[in-house]
């Protein structure tokens, strides 16, 4: 079984994109199923069941969504397995830039949004620059010459990476993802992820509310970068 | 490079799905094709298709040749080797920019030299009123202004044989200039339009309605007289337009129809 791993910002595209590629997918005979991680709500779950595959969701509540996806991958691929499924679709929730929940191994699909502007790519960090494919969704909204400078600057960000021209809507890209997918590996035993997830170890995490610095204890970063450890 | 000698339109499907009324569209450089229909009949589809080369993978189920073949997968995803350029209907741009910043970055994604950039804002300022200066934030240009660079960006950094222009009149910029610089000679050019000038100019017109191709009329020795005709009074309408703009009075001008 293949693992495919789609993150990116809220509202980029990922699940419309998906929609037109696990269409693709299923006409040239895979069967995909797609697990939606999300933190507090999500109807995804409708949408991707219209196509008549296994859906799955997954909330994190408090606790950060993509290391909750990273920790709940295995369980991913057993149900997966369980439902005869050829590939296994991971959506993120897709919040925080820092994050890359990329395992060596899987297809890393980093979808983005043309008109967050060609400086976007250079803030993104490791979602992006570990990414194998690289949707850039919303260019007809855009110039021709505004979706070349987009280009290069994802080029500059991740030289490696396909990048994919996708709309959401028309479905244009769909196909050339869903080929890409056909084409990749099936997904190894030990996994390992491409880049480290953030750091969150401070009394913050167990649910500290007062605001101060007295109060918080832990691995903590100060504004002007120095980073200590309080506690004991 | 390889050179371009035919650009073919393998028809597809409508926006109910049926058969296009025509099979095949063949363009060869040096001519203008116009695309004409009411609007939502499919022309910004159409120019789309031809900008992605699409290959049946697009609603329409389009197919668009180069020289008769299927194009390779670089020519239809990588700047540095795409022939075609687009100036599509899109009046702003959203980049958070300069203009020389934007261009400099556009010259490097279609391989050209950066010297390419002071002559862009030049001709770009031919073709609008309000100046344009290098330092200025491309977000803070006026859609005349941000069109008038476009076309100025596809003239010379993204100078390619094929040429897609979608609805050039509605930028507030000189229609026929704007034309006479994009479609130069050897190129093969579609034109999207609802304007009769610039519709009667193009060699032959491509019909739309309910997102399908209808029709391919070429344009006769009769349109052509009366083409001649209405750009004349264009002419005379933009003479108008410049005098009332620039605070003068119109009472004293003399009617010429």
């Amino acid at each position: 079984m293949k693992l495919v791993v789609v993150a990116g910002t809220p509202g980029s595209g990922k699940t419309s994109v998906l929609m037109h590629t696990i269409r693709s997918l299923k006409q040239a005979g895979t069967s995909p199923a797609v697990v939606k991680i999300d933190c507090l709500w999500t109807d995804d779950d409708k949408r991707f069941e219209r196509l008549d595959i296994p859906v799955r969701i997954g909330l994190s509540r408090d606790m950060c969504p993509d290391h909750f996806a990273i920790y709940n991958t295995d369980e991913m691929l057993k149900w997966a397995r369980e439902q005869d499924a050829g590939v296994l679709i991971n959506e993120t929730a897709g919040l925080c830039l820092r994050c890359a929940p990329y395992p060596d191994g899987c297809l890393a699909v980093c979808v983005i949004d043309v008109t967050t502007g060609p400086n976007t790519p250079l803030k993104v960090g490791p979602l992006l620059t570990t990414a194998d494919v690289v949707v850039a969704t919303k260019g007809d909204i855009v110039s021709q010459a505004e979706r070349e400078v987009f280009r290069e600057r994802v080029n500059e960000a991740n030289p490696d990476c396909r990048i994919i021209e996708a709309n959401g809507l028309s479905g244009q890209g769909a196909s050339e993802l869903a080929e890409v997918i056909s084409e990749m590996p099936d997904v190894g035993q030990e996994l390992t992820l491409r880049h480290n997830a953030p750091l969150a170890i401070c009394t913050l995490c167990t649910g500290e509310m007062r605001v101060a610095k007295e109060h918080h204890m832990g691995v903590l970063r100060h504004i002007d970068g120095f980073t200590e450890y309080r506690g004991e | 490079m390889q050179e371009i000698h035919e650009l073919t339109i393998i028809c597809g499907i409508d926006k109910c799905g049926l058969k296009e009324d025509v099979d095949k569209i063949r363009v060869c450089p040096g001519e203008i094709i116009g695309i004409v229909g009411p609007t939502g009949s499919g022309k910004s589809s159409l120019i789309c298709d031809i900008e992605q080369l699409s290959q049946g993978d697009t609603p329409t189920r389009r197919k668009i040749l180069i020289n008769g073949k299927a194009p390779g997968r670089d020519i239809r995803t990588d700047p540095r080797k795409k022939r075609i350029a687009q100036l599509s209907q899109n009046m702003h741009f959203l980049a958070d920019m300069t203009v020389e910043e934007f261009l400099r970055m556009h010259a490097k994604s279609r391989n050209r030299n950066s010297d390419t950039v002071e002559r862009v804002i030049e001709i770009a300022n031919t073709l609008t009123g309000e100046s344009i200066q290098p330092g200025h934030q491309l977000t803070i240009l006026s859609g005349g202004q941000s069109r008038a660079l476009m076309a100025a960006d596809i003239a010379v950094i993204s100078d390619s044989p094929i040429v897609l222009i979608d609805e050039i009149e509605n930028a507030g910029i000189k229609k026929q200039e704007a034309l006479k610089l994009l479609a130069a000679e050897g190129k093969i050019v579609l034109v999207v339009t609802h304007d009769p000038v610039l519709a009667l100019m193009t060699k032959r017109r491509i019909v739309m309605r309910n997102g399908g191709i209808r029709q391919v009329i070429t344009t006769t020795p009769g349109e052509m007289n009366v083409c001649s005709e209405l750009v004349r009074l264009d002419n005379y309408m933009m003479s108008l337009r410049d005098t009332i703009r620039h605070g003068g009075l119109v009472e004293q001008a003399a009617v010429v129809v």
